[in-house]
């Protein structure tokens, strides 16, 4: 996540909950970053909202194997409106690693970018070092079309999950930046 | 407005994508709705979900862990299938739970059954909505909906 987090920041993030909303506050909370922290598989669909409403802004949704794999459906609603300022990536560590780490179905060959591919999202890929995921995601944000990049990562997480940003601070604080968003942010 | 088709809903379906003023996301689960209705509210927008209950029944999850939790105004209107004067088998066990349902989740609702007071109930839900920033829902009822 360090390795697009410059980009992360100029830009609107929705992330799910467990490692990766624990991992992105770590490295640095914006306002602009909302962290779902429930509700598995309804960030590509709160991106989609985000997304279609304010097509001036560039929404980077953080999405997970586990949460992905719930909202299956959601792929085929993100490709049937194909929002070109959306970037949906899902980090796939084959396990449910908050809750104990038991394989998800992609640890036994289901292809996330695949299904993606199938429902429709006119851009995906499958990424495995640092290099090819920074390459694609520089890729999708150049391209300005929808694009599905899973980037396989290892089953470790942090320590704890809990942290000092409040749930409902931080969505009063996301809904008033978007609010004050009048422009695109500058590269 | 996100929704998802129900005998009962055609024609609202029709208007709301004939209306230039709405854009009418479909679905194809309707708790997808729960997630585009609170993205589109951070993000500026007034929206509304249109499902059957069964589609309500789908969603609680994510109405309770997303619209509850953060506190977002959601709108439902939902075709309240299973009550008396229900031909279907298959719509009453859902006609039975649902408003049972919505009160356990603390979820205000009421029932819309006729044409006078369709408009000023749909305002004054929004309204509840907007200041109690939860989620509202209006039972679109058969009398309403469906000529026998």
């Amino acid at each position: 996540m360090k390795a697009i987090y410059p980009q992360l920041e100029q830009h609107v993030v929705v992330t799910i909950m467990g490692a990766v909303a624990a991992e992105l506050q770590a490295i640095g909370h914006r306002p602009s970053f909302f962290y779902l922290q429930h509700a598995m598989g309804l960030a590509s669909s709160m991106g989609l909202g985000i997304a279609l409403t304010r097509p001036e802004l560039t929404v980077i949704v953080l999405d997970g194997d586990g949460s992905l794999l719930m909202n299956l459906g959601g792929l085929t609603t993100l490709a049937r409106y194909r929002p070109k300022n959306l970037i949906h990536v899902v980090f796939d560590n084959e396990s449910l690693l908050s809750v104990g780490g038991f394989p998800t179905a992609t640890s036994t060959g289901s292809d996330l970018a695949a299904i993606a591919s199938a429902a429709g999202v006119p851009r995906t890929e499958t990424v495995v070092t640092i290099d090819e995921f920074q390459r694609a995601f520089n890729g999708a944000l150049a391209a300005k079309d929808l694009t599905t990049i899973v980037a396989k990562v290892e089953a470790v997480g942090p320590s704890g999950y809990v942290t000092d940003l409040s749930l409902l601070e931080n969505r009063y604080q996301f809904q008033r930046h978007l609010r004050n968003l009048q422009q695109p942010p500058s590269k | 407005m996100s929704a998802l088709p129900e005998t009962w809903l055609v024609h609202l379906i029709r208007m709301a994508e004939e209306d230039p003023e709405v854009q009418l996301i479909r679905l194809a689960k309707e708790e997808e709705g729960v997630g585009i209705s609170a993205g589109a509210h951070l993000a500026g927008v007034r929206s509304a979900m249109l499902m059957q209950n069964h589609g309500f029944l789908a969603s609680v999850n994510g109405i309770v862990s997303c619209a509850q939790l953060y506190r977002i105004p959601l709108l439902m209107l939902i075709s309240h299938r299973g009550e008396f004067g229900e031909r279907d088998p298959w719509q009453t066990e859902g006609g039975g739970v649902t408003t049972h349902v919505l009160d356990a989740l603390r979820i205000p609702h009421t029932l819309l059954d006729s044409p006078d007071h369709v408009a000023k109930r749909i305002n004054k839900a929004q309204t509840l909505a907007y200041s109690a920033s939860r989620p509202v829902a209006l039972l679109l009822g058969r009398d309403l909906m469906w000529e026998e």
